[in-house]
């Protein structure tokens, strides 16, 4: 049975490691090819299509839904209602007291009031989708308008009318995290305090892929089959599961391929329960795919804040104290499982970023308003805290007359473990490092001595920053969620011809697990990343996951699959020093099999005995191959860290704003793929500078969307994105299996403080200072024009 | 309404009988099952459903399958008949210009288009031309290297035969 190895691989890297190397994606062929699988490319037989019937008030009591004419129209085969569905409500609720957080309901389907403009009030099942669309219209829908509440001030205002009857002063989330003892004398007595008061703009994470469901009812499995484009497979089965009344094993949730979520996609959409309770009520399979219309105006949004921060500073530039109030407009409900509280606790437990803050107060409050509802969006709260932040020390550098990158070199973290006034402790980091290499390499670049040219109004803006990734259970505890998201669970199988199958609770939908999983299993048990399958996305496969989002997955899922290949590893080793009659301590994994002195087993081999020839396996041993490994985060998670450098050419004649450069200086510890990596960085940047200069959900104050379609909301395209110079440093994490940090969200953090501070030093001989995004072209405009 | 008509796609013909509103992306997709044709917006500004209309990149959300009749229509599906992804389809996979893979068969179908039009494009030429569709992961970078990549190799291999058959 012993025989020699195969060659090596040539992607392998030179010490002959798979993780490290950017090996071809495992997910290219197909997707290059046209034959991915994505919701809207699934057809089962006899399949009708959901559209759904939606407010066109912002507020108001609903008086009546007449779905007659909707019934009677050619190729209709169902219409419902709240009432004629009586599905459970959505709830998440966050373990707080009343004063801190007031529990909402978000129905199914409006009942008795609606909220906000899109609002889904009945689900229409047609034939096809062209029928479902002609049923909608229509719809009779009667409405007693209420008066919106469109803004965050307005939701605040003491006469204000109430989106939620329960929420007084539309107040869902009020908590104060912080408060060092004596912070008022610290600003007292403070040499320099500046202020920074930046509003930010509602954002949609705009998947170029909308959201979409394929459901029906399977009377052989007795289950509710659900085929769904959601970063959270479990969830949604919970949720489901509960609101139309089912068992958790009468509901199988899978996700096929996926065409991006960037979060919006990691809260339980109302829509994949309306369509999946039709389709159980009809046994019959219905299929609902959102049109872009809705995916603007209805689907989840994001980042619309308001911050007002001060910060105290010695006459030496020494951070003395910071004290913020943050005000984050969630829209019409508290998604799940996050809640509300997403953004004002993110922005609250993290604000003090990667400085010495020695003193720290903070408010945070989540407002309900009559917008479409909000979920976490990649990077949640922590581009615009970031971007408050680094703002704070542009001014106190101006304030002190100082050099603001210098300002930073004096307040950034450089000794670690570090815990901060937020009782955080920050894992090890390269804070300082990646703020020299940045403004070195854009200096070297000749960047400085463009920017003095008299001729063209050139700035150069920097954003310091570290982002927590890797949250543990522990740390999800702490923003109190009733529902605690953090571990992974990953269970390995080696099968007949020893390939291996391993299930991971992620889910990834671009950021190319299929691959990068492999690969650190491939070098656990030293079989070629190729020879490796991940599975994913299907909650009857998977005992429970909590999918992908918060840059958890390589982090967290990571390491569950590595310690899953190790505990297989241990099984492969024992099997077959015992068939090769030496020490199981003596056998190491090498070349697709067990190597045990001078013999060499290969995985086949061992697999024969132990499925075909069970016989001969050790005693004790069971046949097959498996194993179950768990991983959490039993700290504060880890964090990664960059400096991103921008270069900006404000154009006088029109206010426009040209990046002429973007320099970012990474760390996310060891990268699996370095080519991934840089992706995500790249396309992080990308969403980022979008969010700073182009994208807003605006509504009017009747509270209408005013961007319904790709002509209003102006998604940036090659010709506004620029190239990205990444430079990589690397400060392995010491508590997650490889050493990974997150690397997901980074991109999006730190470009609005970058592009927003490049902007302002170009405006520095004006005097205007901008804190705003995305940032007004008039006010640049004006700025320019009066000076 | 139902209207009969014949459409040829990837060099295939089809006979439909299909509601003269229908769209031409909607055909290709749900009538033909050809799926690698994406739907970002139907209103035709992503690009995601881009697809070769005589040659010419067009997007098929806007047209009705009833307007090209008679006209070759290429998609996605033809640049890798047997599986083996094309030169164009590698320099995506090598430049990592597609990662949730949900914009990639348009920005394939604008690129070939193109590149059949203008073999020599500058960089900046393909950076103006990739800015018609959008891609909402990669930041663009890694797809404008994948086709000027793509470019100078074709570029390249037609210097090598022009050599050989001098010789
Ligand atoms: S789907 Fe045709 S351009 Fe967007
Ligand atoms: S790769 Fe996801 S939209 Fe382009």
């Amino acid at each position: 049975m012993a025989a020699e190895p195969p060659p090596r691989d040539p992607h392998l890297r030179r010490d002959g490691a798979w993780v490290g190397a950017s090996v071809p994606r495992r997910e290219d062929p197909r997707l290059l090819a046209g034959r991915g699988r994505f919701v809207d490319d699934i057809t089962l037989p006899g399949m009708l299509h959901a559209q759904f019937v939606r407010s066109t008030e912002a507020h108001a009591d609903l008086l009546a839904v007449d779905l007659d004419e909707v019934r009677a129209t050619p190729g209709v085969v169902a219409a419902y209602t709240a009432a004629d569905l009586d599905l459970a409500d959505i709830t998440a609720e966050l373990d707080r007291p009343p004063h801190e957080f007031v529990p909402t309901a978000m129905p199914v389907l409006a009942r008795g009031k609606v909220r906000y403009v899109g609002e889904p009030i009945a689900v229409v099942v047609a034939k096809d989708p062209y029928a479902a669309e002609d049923g909608v219209e229509a719809a009779v829908v009667e409405y007693a308008p209420l008066e919106p509440v469109v803004t965050d001030l307005g939701a605040l205002a003491e006469d204000a009318p109430l989106v939620h009857a329960e929420a007084p002063r539309n107040t869902l989330v009020d908590v104060s995290l912080f408060a060092t003892e004596g912070i008022d004398d610290v600003f007292a007595s403070a040499p320099v305090v500046v202020e920074v008061r930046s509003k930010t703009g509602r954002q949609n994470a705009l998947p170029l892929e909308t959201r979409g469901v394929v459901a029906d009812w399977d009377d052989r499995d007795e289950q509710l089959r659900v085929q769904t484009c959601s970063q959270v497979p479990h969830q949604v089965r919970t949720v489901l599961a509960r609101c139309v009344g089912l068992d958790e094993k009468q509901v199988r949730v899978t996700v096929p391929d996926m065409g991006g979520g960037f979060g919006q996609k990691c809260v339980v959409g109302r829509e994949e329960i309306a369509a999946a309770a039709a389709a159980l009520r009809l046994r019959r399979p219905v299929k609902w795919i959102e049109d872009r219309r809705d995916a603007l105006t209805a689907a989840f949004l994001a980042r619309e804040q308001r911050y007002t921060v001060r910060a105290a500073f010695s006459a030496d530039g020494e951070i003395l104290g910071l004290d913020a109030d943050v005000v984050c407009d969630m829209g019409a409900y508290s998604c799940y499982p996050f809640t509300a509280g997403i953004e004002p606790l993110m922005a609250s437990a993290e604000m003090p970023s990667v400085y010495r803050v020695p003193a720290y107060r903070v408010r945070g409050r989540a407002v309900t308003t009559n917008k479409a509802p909000t979920a976490p969006y990649r990077g949640v709260s922590r581009p615009q805290y970031v971007m408050v932040v680094e703002r704070i020390f542009e001014k106190a550098a101006r304030a002190l007359g100082m050099d603001a990158v210098e300002l930073r070199r004096r307040n950034v973290i450089t000794v670690f473990p570090y815990t901060g006034v937020n009782n955080i402790t920050y894992d090890p980091g390269s804070y300082l490092e990646s703020l020299d290499l940045c403004e070195a390499t854009l200096r070297e670049e000749g960047w400085f001595s463009r920017r003095s040219d008299d001729n063209k109004v050139i700035g150069i803006g920097f954003a310091c920053f570290s982002e927590r990734t890797g949250y543990g259970s522990g740390a999800f505890a702490q923003r109190k969620m009733q529902v605690v998201p953090g571990f992974d669970l990953s269970e390995i199988r080696m099968d007949l011809n020893g390939t291996v199958s391993v299930t991971t609770g992620t889910l990834s939908h671009g950021q190319s697990h299929e691959t990068t999983m492999a690969q650190i299993v491939a070098d656990r048990l030293g079989v070629p990343y190729d020879r490796v399958k991940i599975v994913q996305g299907d909650t009857d496969r998977i005992t429970y996951g909590w999918g992908s989002f918060a840059s958890r997955s390589i982090t967290i899922g990571g390491s569950a699959v590595a310690a899953a290949s190790v505990k297989l590893g241990d099984q492969l080793r024992e099997i077959a020093a015992h068939l090769l009659s030496g020490d199981p301590e003596a056998a190491v994994l090498e070349d697709g099999g067990v190597r045990v002195g001078s013999s060499w087993l290969s995985y086949a081999d061992i697999a024969d005995v132990a499925y075909l020839k069970a016989h001969l396996l050790p005693k004790g041993v069971g046949p097959g191959l498996s194993a179950t490994a768990s991983f959490d985060v039993g700290g504060d998670g880890t964090f990664s860290n960059a400096t991103h450098g921008c270069v900006v050419e404000l154009d006088p004649g029109t206010g426009g704003v040209e990046i002429l450069r973007y320099v970012c200086v990474e760390d996310c510890g060891v990268a699996i793929h370095p080519q991934v990596v840089e992706g995500q960085a790249r396309g992080g940047i990308a969403q980022g500078i979008a969010g700073a200069l182009f994208e807003e959900v605006r509504y009017d104050d009747a509270g209408q969307p005013l961007a319904p379609s790709f002509m209003e909301y102006k998604v940036p395209t090659a010709m506004e994105i620029p190239d990205v110079r990444i430079e990589h440093l690397e400060t392995p994490c010491a508590f997650t299996e490889n050493g990974a940090k997150g690397a997901g969200e980074g991109g999006t953090i730190g470009a609005p403080a970058a592009v927003l501070n490049a902007v302002n030093d170009a405006l520095r001989h004006t005097g205007v200072e901008l804190d705003d995004t995305p940032i007004p072209r008039e006010a640049i405009f004006r700025a320019l024009e009066t000076s | 309404m139902i209207q009969l008509m014949e459409l040829t796609v990837n060099g295939e013909r089809h006979d439909l009988a299909i509601e003269p509103r229908r769209t031409l992306v909607d055909v290709l997709r749900h009538d033909l099952g050809l799926t690698g044709t994406h739907v970002g917006c139907e209103h035709g500004i992503c690009g995601a459903c881009t697809v070769l209309v005589d040659g010419a990149p067009a997007r098929a959300c806007l047209i009705f399958a009833a307007q090209v009749e008679g006209a070759e229509i290429r998609t996605v599906e033809s640049l890798s008949p047997e599986g083996e992804l094309n030169d164009l389809q590698q320099c995506f996979s090598e430049h990592h210009g597609l990662q949730c893979g949900f914009c990639t068969p348009g920005m394939l179908m604008l690129a070939e288009g193109y590149l059949a039009e203008e073999p020599e494009p500058t960089t900046e030429e393909i950076r103006e031309v990739v800015a018609s569709n959008l891609c909402r992961c990669t930041g663009y970078q890694t797809i404008v290297e994948a086709i000027d990549d793509c470019a100078s190799r074709r570029r390249a291999a037609f210097q090598e035969q022009l050599a050989g058959s001098r010789v």
